[in-house]
């Protein structure tokens, strides 16, 4: 059917066009606004065919029909806006409607958590339940029709008092047959990723929505494709602490930046919580790299050499560029650290460089 | 073709027989069971079984289909425009809901043979699409997928500059031609050249050339009037190669053949909605079904609060106007009447409410229709508003029970689609052969990334600089582009452009 060629094509192009324009899309803030029930709706550019057409914002008023005094709330949205009334086929504006998970398939479909590697004591497996079990017990909204009535009619035949001339098959209590759960246990890989981010004065509006939707979308990302995946995260200014998802992504404040103090907490969440030989941990760090001083940097950078670097697989700095001019941390952890692999370092001038920077992060794939 | 099924053909046989009696009257109407995939497939085609291949029908059926796996939506009927009328049942549908659709589809059949819009439409479409869909094929066969492709998404962005007036004489021919000076008008063939001063004296011929270039003056506009039809003007002014042409020619057919359904949507929901109700509840339904029918009927009429549902207000007009036509509600006496009581129990016993409604699926649209016979009773006992968008708070609210605004706001976005109105004022402007097109603001602005978008795809057909003249934030301007870049004249009082383009500003 040649239809299915035009929706393939259609789909390549929605996915063509999602491609190219991404940053676009990662750089909307808006899109996480807009996320209702785990779905985000993508107006898809140019795929809705220019037209000479009326502004949006005026065709706003229309005809509507029911109870309510002037003045009073409409409910519901007005069906009949200019526009909407005797379209021609195929007119509509089109959102394409994606799954966060599957903008992160997008999204993802080059990169990867970097130098992943099988760790975890050999007993640490995740249980998975599913119903594809049998059981001679069960709730009745759960009893396989077609299983008991096999069995029953395997006893009738069995006991000679099957009549093919009259077929009737009455199962009795022992017959029946009820849907189960079933456990598979299988082993994992187990993954910590700590995000950091500096929530400074020196960090303005921009800075922070830059990271956060950075965060949001390595994120997103790592949680589709690595089940089971550990997330932590910890906003600093002066000091350290350590916040829930929501909070991460929402929180502004203000004060002055000690980097030091949020590595400190980092390093005192995995000494506690994620022994070296049984997590996959990975480090993400952003921040205007405005510290306060060179001594804090000393000592972050210390901290890095001599805790981090050991036990984490990839320790990743983002720096975004910061309304006072670059900071210096990324070029002191560069000085230190340059050509080590452990260490991901990625510069974040603008929203349009949202994605090069997470490639830089999870692009690598060692 | 048809595959009904013998307890449905035997139905089908019963609905055709009672609509017949009241004297409905269509095309041979062709039923066919599909399933919902096919369904998906036909509506996104259009109705239709074959199309040229384009990924905006991938879109369609992309979301078609989903939004029936996923439960939201679901295709009950659809019907084309064609002789014979080919109309789509879903198989899975209920029994009463077949007999349902199959009387609803009978009142559009009729509506489509009969109603005046219609007239014009080339009723052997089915064959015409497959046609174009091979045309197209072959071209991209011969020039490539991506170029075709790239050809009618520009084609497609011009889709809706068509003159849906013209509709009732088919679309006009253009004959004019680019006033040019020609010598042979006045200059005669001389084959002894001597005699050419004798019979081409160079005062003649001077003054000859004076009047013509005096008469051209006044005719360097071109074309001669404004322009609504721009779809139809390209194919024949824009220098396309030929297939580049047929494409566009292809877009506009097309175009023009779903015009009407446009035109008439209300109505024609209206009639077929007015037809099942009326052939379904008198003759066709079983006393069992009634229940399922009160549920299906008024899920179709549900205006939900806030929004406008055609299928209501033509349907409750319909009955409107064969109440009003059966009781004599209409005419001088009755205007003049100001007598609410008298008003109320107004009843002449005419009993021409089916004759008029006839006549009035014969002859209107949806903008003659609602200008018409929507009355101010009408809007109160239906209780209509206008609704806005309060911009303090978000929230649409009732604007208005007026029944002046009420009438000129669904006037409003009936007449033209709500689309822009849009003509070309002059193909050659500033004698360099570039294109101005008006906009006729009528108090909205066209969107403006949609519009250089737009004017982009005018200059890939035209491949001249594209001029356009319309209010943006309540200042005339002209717009340009120049196939590298946009740029506007504010069209102020000092500016030339003022006296001679006069901007619509109602």
């Amino acid at each position: 059917m040649s239809i299915r060629e035009d929706q393939s094509r259609f789909k390549n192009i929605v996915k063509g066009k999602v491609r190219e324009d991404f940053k676009r899309f990662v750089t909307n803030g808006e899109m996480i606004g807009r996320q209702e029930n785990e779905l985000i709706k993508i107006p898809i550019p140019r795929i809705d065919i220019p037209t000479f057409r009326f502004g949006s914002k005026q065709k706003q008023q229309g005809v509507g029909q029911g109870e309510g005094e002037e003045g009073q709330a409409a409910q519901g949205q007005g069906g009949s806006g200019q526009g909407q009334a005797g379209a021609d086929p195929g007119e509509h504006m089109l959102e394409v409607e994606l799954t966060l998970d599957e903008l992160a398939e997008i999204l993802g479909e080059k990169l990867e958590l970097p130098n992943i590697q099988p760790r975890g004591t050999q007993n640490l497996v995740t249980e998975k339940t599913r119903y594809s079990g049998i059981a001679p017990v069960g709730p009745e909204g759960l009893r396989k029709f077609k299983q008991t009535y096999k069995k029953a009619l395997a006893r009738y035949i069995s006991s000679g008092s099957y009549n093919p001339e009259d077929p009737v098959i009455i199962p009795i209590r022992n017959d029946y047959q009820y849907r189960t759960i079933k456990k598979t246990q299988k082993p994992f890989t187990r993954a910590v990723v700590i995000y950091m981010m500096d929530v400074s004065g020196s960090m303005g509006d921009e800075q922070k929505e830059i990271v956060r939707l950075e965060s949001f979308w390595i994120n997103t990302w790592l949680k589709k494709h690595y089940k089971g995946l550990e997330t932590r995260f910890i906003i600093h200014d002066a000091a350290a602490k350590e916040v829930d998802e929501s909070t991460f992504f929402k929180t502004s404040e203000s004060g002055g930046t000690l980097i030091s103090s949020a590595y400190k907490l980092c390093q005192q969440i995995i000494e506690t919580e994620y022994p070296v030989n049984e997590w996959n941990i990975y480090p993400f760090h952003f921040s205007d790299g405005d510290n306060w001083s060179g001594e804090d940097t000393r000592l972050c950078v210390q901290l890095i050499k001599e805790f981090f670097l050991p036990r984490v697989n990839v320790f990743s700095y983002g720096q975004v560029e910061s309304k006072y001019g670059s900071g210096q941390f990324l070029k002191d952890l560069q000085k230190d650290f340059s050509g080590d692999e452990r260490i991901t370092l990625s510069q974040i001038e603008s929203r349009d460089k949202i994605l090069d920077s997470i490639k830089d992060f999870l692009g690598k794939g060692k | 073709m048809a595959n009904l099924t013998l307890e449905l053909e035997n139905e089908r046989k019963k609905i055709e027989t009672v609509a017949k009696s009241y004297g409905l009257d269509f095309f041979e109407t062709i039923f066919e069971i599909v399933s919902y995939d096919q369904i998906s497939q036909f509506a996104s085609y259009g109705g239709f079984p074959v199309r040229y291949p384009h990924w905006k029908f991938g879109m369609e059926y992309e979301q078609l289909s989903k939004s029936y796996e996923y439960g939201l939506s679901k295709i009950y009927e659809m019907v084309i425009n064609t002789d014979p009328c080919y109309a789509y049942l879903m198989d899975g549908n209920s029994f009463m809901d077949q007999k349902l659709v199959m009387s609803h589809v009978y009142g559009h059949c009729d509506f489509f043979k009969n109603n005046i819009w219609f007239s014009k439409t080339n009723r052997k479409m089915m064959d015409q699409m497959a046609n174009h869909a091979t045309r197209i094929r072959r071209y991209i066969d011969r020039y490539g997928y991506d170029v075709v492709e790239r050809f009618i998404d520009t084609c497609l962005s011009l889709e809706n500059l068509i003159d849906r007036h013209s509709i009732l004489n088919g679309p006009p021919q253009f004959k004019e031609k680019k006033p040019e000076l020609r010598e042979s008008d006045f200059v005669f063939n001389v084959t002894k050249s001597y005699m050419n001063r004798y019979i081409n004296p160079p005062s003649v011929v001077e003054q000859q050339k004076q009047q013509q270039m005096e008469k051209m003056k006044g005719m360097t506009q071109f074309p001669s009037e404004p322009v609504r039809d721009i779809l139809n003007f390209l194919v024949h002014y824009a220098p396309l190669e030929e297939w580049q042409q047929d494409v566009l020619n292809i877009v506009k057919e097309e175009a023009y053949y779903f015009a009407p359904q446009g035109m008439t949507k209300t109505m024609n929901e209206g009639w077929a909605s007015y037809w099942h109700s009326t052939l379904m509840t008198r003759h066709i339904l079983d006393d069992s079904e009634l229940f399922e029918f009160a549920d299906k009927h008024s899920g179709t009429m549900v205006m939900q609060v806030g929004s406008y549902n055609p299928y209501k207000v033509g349907i409750e007009l319909m009955r409107d106007i064969e109440d009003r036509w059966n009781k004599g509600k209409f005419g001088r006496e009755w205007e003049e009447c100001d007598d609410v009581r008298e008003r109320k129990n107004w009843n002449k016993k005419l009993n021409l409410g089916q004759e008029k409604i006839f006549e009035v699926r014969k002859i209107y649209n949806d903008v003659t229709f609602i200008d018409e016979f929507l009355t101010e009773d009408f809007c109160v006992r239906n209780k209509l508003f206008v609704y806005r968008m309060n911009n303090d708070t978000g929230k649409f609210e009732v604007d208005t029970r007026n029944f002046k605004a009420i009438k000129s706001q669904l006037l409003f976005q009936l007449a033209n689609f709500g689309q822009p109105i849009i003509k070309i004022e002059d193909a050659n402007f500033e004698n360099r052969g570039e294109l101005l097109l008006h906009h006729v603001h009528e108090g909205l602005d066209l969107q403006p990334n949609y519009m250089d978008e737009t004017m982009k795809n005018l200059f890939v057909l035209w491949k001249k600089p594209i001029n356009l003249i319309t209010v943006m934030e309540k200042v005339p301007q002209l717009f340009r582009y120049d196939g590298q870049q946009f740029t506007k004249h504010n069209l102020g009082a000092d500016t030339p452009e003022q006296t001679s383009l006069p901007i619509d500003n109602d």
